[in-house]
């Protein structure tokens, strides 16, 4: 691949390129710091009622599947 | 159909995970439970073609994500915004980190293809190796790699700009401030 001759030819040419290069790595930090941050904010929701009950009838239920049929009508 | 309890309680811990991760797809809390919810009935009605023993998290996953790319994606075009779709719900905030950078992530994430955006999510928030992650999206390890990486590239260098022009007036009004 040829990624980092791409990642090169971004680049401004010039003595700013290892300022940026720090810059970088702390942006990616918090990048990565905050991607992590809204997908547990989300994951700590834990299971919201519909889908609980949705498995719930499951046993209910038994072979008869009804009303998780939703959204199963296409193809 | 029947599920049996250790599988049904394997499809229960992968929900708050797979709900992150359609939030992460299509930007809205909303429409990311119905997706997660049409996803579960195809899980559901294919619970026979899920091998025991293997990943439940990325079988779910790959469902979920398979459905988006042919049905939500479409949808989403029909209303996008790129500048509010992503950020227009995710109406709480994590508290870890700073209102200004969560807005400009969220502008930032919205920026990006979605290509990029879920394999970035998969490998970087998710906890997928790349491996997985290349399995959930069929595509290769490399292809994943890459899109990482440009993924990661590409809000770097979105938010960079935003630092310049946003956070440089707020810290020399904290200088002066703090005089």
């Amino acid at each position: 691949m040829t990624h980092t001759d791409q990642k090169r030819k971004k680049r401004p040419t010039g003595g700013s390129e290892r300022a940026r290069a720090g810059l970088d790595s702390g942006v990616q930090a918090k990048i990565g710091e905050g991607l992590r941050a809204m997908y547990d904010d989300v994951v700590r929701q834990g299971v919201p009622d519909r889908f609980a009950q949705l498995l719930a009838k499951l046993d209910e239920d038994g072979d008869n599947g009804q009303g998780i049929e939703d959204g199963f009508q296409e193809k | 159909m029947t599920v049996d309890p250790a599988t049904r309680d394997d499809i229960l811990a992968a929900i708050p995970s797979l709900r992150a991760f359609a939030v992460s797809l299509c930007g809205n809390v909303d429409r990311a439970d119905d997706l997660v919810q049409e996803a579960l009935a195809r899980a559901l009605a294919n619970i026979d073609s899920f091998r025991p023993g293997s990943n439940m998290s990325a079988w779910l996953f790959t469902i979920l994500r398979n459905h988006f790319r042919s049905e939500y994606r479409k949808r989403r075009r029909e209303v996008e915004d790129p500048e509010g779709w992503y950020a227009e719900n995710l109406k709480s905030q994590p508290e870890q980190i700073g209102h200004i950078e969560y807005e400009e992530l969220q502008k930032a994430m919205a920026q990006l293809t979605d290509d990029q955006r879920e394999a970035l999510i998969l490998v970087g928030a998710s906890g997928f190796t790349c491996e997985e992650a290349a399995e959930i999206c069929d595509c290769a390890v490399g292809t994943i790699k890459s899109r990482v990486s440009r993924a990661r590239k590409r809000l770097a260098e979105l938010m960079s700009i935003d630092d310049a022009s946003e956070f440089g007036p707020d810290e020399s009004t904290r200088s002066v401030l703090a005089r």
